[in-house]
């Protein structure tokens, strides 16, 4: 049987992200799949260079719209321990808050994508309505939607104040009921169960191996969370990774969909213990020095690597995004499935391109 | 099987989650970084901070000609000049501002003082 070679994307009806694959095919089955990044280079590591630090963090803000919030975390964790500063409790719990509402709006975007990719378009709907409503309480907490623009060297820029907090409670609760009503549809329908069961099997050895991320990994059996280690609150607050072993795409889907409901619990949690005090400190200095920070984001753990040489510049700050690290596992599930399944496997992996190319 | 048909059902009888935008529009919540209205030039100190805090360098500050001058189409509305402004004479707009159908700066120059005011320093 003669091989040829069909390009998938940059420009693809289910992914809206430059994700480019030439798959080399043998009649239906996928015999290589090889990748070819590089459409949204935005040379953004580059341009922190030349800015002071204190503006860097509206800079890698912009690096994704879906997890903002995260790497606007990770860069200002990283900062901190450089110059030593000791942020306000209250500070860290508004961050756990906040870093929460992102991963909740970023499971609902996925699982509507999801059911999109399989051609659910009922079930793609309920999905996002139920993501407006974090996305309304974003605005209203920090005054944006997307790059909400929270996180300071120091602190938050701004405080939710009580009857906010028991707001985002109750819609929390509503989200979790509006979730409800359309789960049975993801755990049991037939048609959904006929696209992902079985499909894109990644073993928990060869997660391992690939160095895979995030729900990937837990999807595959490995009990990793970044969120263990316990930055921000997350050291105070009760919760466990959730793990599944199928390692198939209906496991990863499982996985996300019961994130959003820890999530939801973290939420609560936070918010019912949340103390009263301060927001922020003064940060006086420049950073001297090199760190590696760490945040677990919806897709998996971010890295920076930054190093700062005592002037209002860093020398280099350097991001390892979680899809850069999912994409090896993709390149290893795709060779043996058919090409219809293309679709549904690069979006369980949750690719965000234009992380992986800043 | 029939999982989704409940929802279904549900859908069909309560109201539409959407809004008919263009003719019903949503209030803003309040203090929504919609975008940089613009400086109170007459308050202004020209001390030049909001131009070397702005991330996206979209804010020109003059101190001889007197004048700000902000560009809206670098600006990313993030908000730090009205924070970091000593004078607060810097407003941000809870409205998103609306497209245009050229490119332009918003130049703010502040006019010098009328004579009569400094009648006091005079006669001193």
């Amino acid at each position: 049987m003669p091989k040829t070679i069909i390009p998938f994307g940059p420009q693809h009806p289910v992914l809206p992200e430059p994700l480019h694959l030439k798959l080399v095919m043998q009649d239906e089955t996928i015999v290589e799949a090889i990748p070819a990044i590089g459409y949204v280079h935005r040379g953004l590591e580059k341009l922190t260079e030349t800015k002071e630090f204190t503006q860097n963090v509206y800079i890698v803000e912009r690096i994704c719209g879906i997890c903002s919030f995260m790497h606007a975390l990770t860069y200002c964790q990283g900062i901190e321990s450089l110059m030593g500063v000791e942020v306000p409790p209250r500070a860290r719990f508004l961050r756990v808050i906040w870093a929460e509402l992102h991963r909740i709006h970023s499971h609902l975007l996925w699982l509507g994508l999801l059911a999109d990719a399989f051609g659910f378009e009922s079930l793609f709907m309920q999905c996002w309505r139920n993501r407006e409503k974090v996305m309304d309480i974003m605005e209203e907490t920090c005054g944006s939607r997307v790059i909400i623009s929270g996180n300071t060297i120091g602190g938050t820029r701004r405080d939710i104040s009580s009857e906010m907090l028991v707001k985002i409670s109750s819609v929390a609760d509503e989200i979790r009921d509006d979730l409800k009503r359309v789960e049975p549809v993801f755990f049991n329908d037939y048609t959904v169960k006929h696209r992902l069961v079985g499909v894109g099997v990644l073993e928990r050895e060869k997660a391992y191996v690939l160095g895979a991320a995030g729900p990937m990994a837990r999807g595959s059996g490995i009990r990793q969370d970044l969120r263990m280690t316990g930055y921000a609150a997350y050291g105070e607050l009760d919760f466990e990774p959730i793990v599944e072993t199928d390692g198939d795409c209906y496991a990863r889907t499982m996985v996300r969909l019961k994130e959003v409901y820890q999530s939801i619990e973290l939420i609560k949690q936070a918010a019912s213990i949340i103390p009263e005090g301060e927001i922020s400190v003064p940060v006086k200095g420049f950073p001297k020095g090199e760190v590696v920070s760490r945040v677990e984001q919806p897709r998996g753990e971010v890295l920076y690597y930054m190093r700062g040489n005592g002037t209002k510049n860093l020398d280099r700050l350097r991001v390892r995004t979680p899809t850069f690290a999912n994409i090896p596992a993709l390149l290893q599930m795709l060779p043996g499935s058919q090409l219809a399944d293309v679709p549904v496997l690069i979006l369980t992996i949750d690719p965000c391109i234009s992380c992986t190319e800043r | 099987m029939f999982d989704m048909i409940s929802n279904i059902f549900k859908n069909l009888s309560s109201k539409p989650a959407t809004r008919k935008y263009p003719f019903e529009k949503r209030e803003t919540f309040k203090d929504s970084r919609g975008s940089v209205k613009g400086v109170d030039i007459d308050t202004c100190i020209f001390c030049g901070i909001c131009a070397r805090k702005c991330p996206s360098d979209a804010i020109a500050v003059d101190r001889n000609s007197k004048s700000w001058e902000i560009d809206p189409f670098k600006c990313v509305v993030c908000g730090v000049c009205a924070e970091v402004c000593p004078k607060k004479c810097l407003f941000m707009d809870e409205q998103y501002s609306a497209s245009a159908y050229s490119k332009g700066k918003n130049k703010f120059v502040q006019q010098p003082k009328p004579a009569e005011e400094e009648p006091g320093k005079v006669s001193a």
